[in-house]
């Protein structure tokens, strides 16, 4: 078969940001698969709470307090995040990394808190069904957060490299910055679940 | 993004051909040797080793078929004890749910999906490498168990509580909850990567409606992965911490709930029918359209049933539980949903009836099967609507008629295609023909061995026959049909074995094959036979839903680099250039994250804490695999 050359694609740029990006496209679609899952976790939770004659089951309300720092801390950390996804649009290495080490500092500050947070529960996962919920329920956005630490912490060292100044870095600088404002989304409502719901 | 892309007219001269394609095949090649094979990210090898690799796992799932047809082929068998028939009946429905069939239509896909949209190579080509790695150690984990005598024997569905830790003692059931870990870990990185690429990697000018019915298949299949898996996941994680550290999800007597297995599991398991059948419905449509000349009727409506199944395949997990005494209102509702999804699997049946009425049809082996499929998916979607109906399935529940039931659906509905498919893209993926004439007789050995095995289920299942019994005594009345299907399984089998045969024989000495030797129009068939690395020269330029052998030149573009592996990010809708991607080069990294997930999740069987330090090598496998290596495909 000939060709015949139809389209000459030689002026595009050498990469896409945000929606033009790939990467933007799997952040999302990771983020639909994850979120699937923390929906199932409620839905879990819900359809045991519906179960029990009382609830919470055999324990004491959960305390509120390190929780609702955490919750705190999270929301205050989109305001800094919101900065660093207008710096990585500018391009703005200088700020970036600046960006990035109070992201870093965010990421570690609400683990700390979650480490009061299990034994606010006052129930182990392994006294009931109650217990296992709201344990996997911390568990499993601990590890979104420890996940998006992490990524964070290399982005920082990244951005202090020969490899920084690349738009392909401000695009995982974004991307970074959407997948925590996810981590911070699906908290709100597992935090409501979890402190409020057997309060109701 | 300020550059447009530039028209420009007229034909390439064969030395700027010849010269881009040398340095391409530089650019995208995969070295030769065992480092090439641990390194490469090329969508057509991955796609190629999915497939193989799915394809021994039937082979095997068949003999243990075969196996459990000698213990029932007369009453009171002795061929096997009943925990070693428990073990194979489990074995067998994992094996080719999670093991089979799943992963060969992911593999077709990762073959076909980024030849059909014009690309060069799948989105998170290193994911994909990852995911096949991650696949091959789920299968080998389950069948070395089972060769070690720790098959898991609960059912492919490991029902609690049987599979609890009261009543599953040993790891048996933590063997099948952690292999379900790694396939779903692969198909969800499978679903992610197809996703991106028909989103974003299709050729200048496919807009919604010039997608190939295949890849919209694809599409639709994998949003189905990405919403259903996450629910097993969550499923076999729990069962594992029921079994591992006493949490009481499960555990009725501490406020957890056996029903609630039962939710997770085919709130995942039923659309798990559609991952399976949806791939099937687009192998059907693509060998239609090529072998009765003409596009598939109804194009829009086919989308729409697509769509439409897809959504419907999440409202209907309840008619697996109907005997669990659940509400009849919401029996009821699920009843209706049942059969209300006979509409759209009706709609596309009349659309390539219509089609082949309104074709030339040509009755190559391809067709021959997506002949047979519909004849097998017909009779198996009847009885469907015959269980969706709660007295009736109260009645046959848990016999061989349900067992029946479902192989007529999956056997028909997706292995026929499947075989078809095979037939139909085997000189894309080889280069060769294989035998038409050894295909008549595969065809015939099969579809008369599969009816002649199946059928007779349905009357066994209405005569009181159970599933997952290992042997029923001689006063039973169900002796001469048990060995009339032994028997015709092995014609079943045999069958299978002519295709086997055959597809190793071609790969060798079949009929060499041209670039497009069905003469159809989807862009796969507009490279040569098998594509090179980089699948195009110039990617084509698409404007209407079949731009292939019209006669007329192919529309192409140029402007690519050919000293990096790029290729094109375009828009959603309309599949405008938006930018030149470039696309990941070989790399061990892949390979070594798998092979730490791999020993964190084997290793979290027995310990909680391997969670804690299994976690520190895959971490560093994946900074290993991030982190910029300075190459040009790095440039932005």
């Amino acid at each position: 078969m000939n060709r015949d050359a139809h389209l000459d694609l030689s002026k595009l740029p050498l990469h896409g940001l945000g929606t033009a990006s790939l990467t933007w496209w799997g952040t999302l679609a990771f983020m639909l698969i994850e979120g699937t899952g923390f929906a199932l976790a409620i839905v879990v939770y819900l359809y045991l709470m519906g179960l029990a004659p009382q609830w919470p089951l055999d324990a004491p309300l959960p305390d509120l307090w390190a929780g609702s720092l955490v919750t705190l801390v999270l929301l205050f950390s989109l305001i800094p995040n919101f900065f660093l996804s207008r710096w990585a649009k500018a391009q703005d290495l200088k700020k970036i990394r600046i960006g990035l080490m109070i992201m870093a500092v965010l990421g570690v500050l609400p683990l700390v808190l979650r480490v009061f947070e299990f034994p606010a529960m006052h129930i182990s996962w392994d006294r009931n069904a109650y217990g296992s919920i709201v344990w996997v329920m911390l568990g499993l956005h601990t590890t979104h957060l420890i996940t998006d630490l992490g990524e964070t912490l290399v982005l920082m060292v990244l951005m202090r490299t020969k490899h920084a100044d690349n738009p392909r870095r401000y695009g995982d600088i974004s991307d970074n910055v959407m997948y925590w404002n996810f981590v911070v989304a699906t908290w709100i409502p597992m935090y409501a679940c979890i402190y409020w719901l057997p309060r109701l | 993004m300020n550059a447009k892309p530039v028209p420009r007219g007229g034909p390439l001269w064969p030395e700027e051909v010849e010269r881009t394609e040398s340095q391409l095949a530089t650019t995208w090649a995969t070295p030769e040797g065992w480092w090439g094979t641990l390194t490469t990210v090329d969508h057509k090898i991955i796609g190629r080793r999915y497939i193989v690799t799915a394809f021994v796992f039937l082979a095997l799932g068949g003999v243990l078929a075969l196996a459990m047809r000698l213990q029932l082929a007369q009453p009171e068998g002795r061929f096997m004890g009943p925990d070693l028939y428990n073990q194979v009946f489990t074995m067998h429905g994992t094996n080719m749910m999670f093991l089979f069939a799943v992963p060969v239509m992911e593999g077709m896909a990762i073959y076909l999906v980024p030849l059909m949209v014009g690309t060069r190579n799948i989105a998170f080509a290193r994911l994909n490498a990852f995911s096949y790695w991650m696949y091959l150690a789920g299968g080998l984990l389950l069948w070395i168990a089972f060769a070690l005598d720790v098959g898991p024997d609960v059912g492919w569905f490991a029902y609690v509580p049987l599979a609890g830790p009261q009543y599953a003692a040993g790891k048996r059931a933590d063997i099948w909850a952690q292999m379900i870990t790694f396939t779903e870990v692969s198909a969800l990185s499978v679903a992610v990567e197809l996703v991106v690429t028909i989103f974003k990697q299709r050729a200048p000018g496919m807009s919604l409606q010039r997608i190939p019915l295949y890849v919209w298949s694809m599409l639709v299949t994998s949003f189905l992965i990405i919403l259903a898996m996450p629910a097993i996941m969550f499923a076999s994680t729990t069962l594992i911490l029921d079994r591992l550290v006493g949490t009481h999800f499960f555990n009725p007597a501490e406020g957890g709930d056996v029903l609630l297995w039962q939710h997770l599991f085919w709130f995942f398991g039923h659309p798990e029918v559609y991952i399976i059948f949806l791939p099937a419905v687009g192998m059907v449509s693509s060998i239609i359209a090529a072998f009765t000349r003409r596009e598939v009727l109804g194009y829009l409506g086919m989308v729409m049933a697509l769509i439409g199944t897809g959504v419907m395949a999440f409202g209907l997990w309840v008619h697996h539980m109907f005997v669990a005494g659940l509400p009849m209102i919401g029996e009821s509702f699920f009843t209706a949903t049942s059969m209300a999804i006979a509409i759209p699997a009706g709609l596309q049946i009349f659309s390539w009836i219509g089609t082949i009425w309104a074709g030339k049809p040509v009755f190559k082996t391809p067709f021959l099967f997506i002949l047979g499929f519909i004849v097998i998916f017909v009779i198996g979607g009847l009885t469907g609507v015959m269980v969706a109906s709660v007295p009736f399935d109260a009645q046959v529940h848990d016999t061989y008629f349900v067992v029946a039931h479902f192989h007529y659906v999956l056997v028909g509905g997706a292995v026929f295609p499947l075989l078809g498919a095979v037939y139909y893209w085997f000189p894309k993926f080889t280069g060769r023909m294989m035998s038409e004439r050894v295909g008549y007789w595969a065809f015939g050995l099969i579809f008369t061995g599969f009816n002649m095995t199946f059928f007779p289920m349905h009357i066994l299942g209405l005569m009181g026959m159970p599933r997952r019994v290992y042997t029923y005594q001689p006063e039973m009345p169900w002796s001469g049909l048990n060995m009339f299907v032994s028997i015709s399984a092995v014609i079943l089998a045999v069958g299978f074995l002519v295709v086997f045969i055959d597809a190793v024989r071609s790969m060798k000495w079949g009929t060499v094959a041209s670039s497009n030797p069905w003469n159809a129009s989807t862009l796969e068939w507009a490279t040569t036979s098998p594509p090179p690395p980089y699948n195009f020269s110039h990617l084509p330029v698409v404007q209407s839903l079949g731009p292939v052998g019209n006669g007329d030149d192919l529309q192409v573009a140029t402007g690519l680099r050919t000293d990096r592996r790029e290729l094109i990010a375009s828009s959603v809708v309309h599949a405008r250039p938006e930018a030149r991607e470039s696309s990941s080069g070989n790399s061990i990294w892949p390979l070594l994250s798998a092979i730490a997930a791999s020993i964190m999740l084997i290793w979290s069987i027995f310990s909680p804490w391997a969670v804690v330090w299994g976690s520190i090598p895959i971490t560093v496998a994946l900074i290993g695999w991030f982190w910029p290596k300075g190459t040009p495909e790095d440039e932005s």
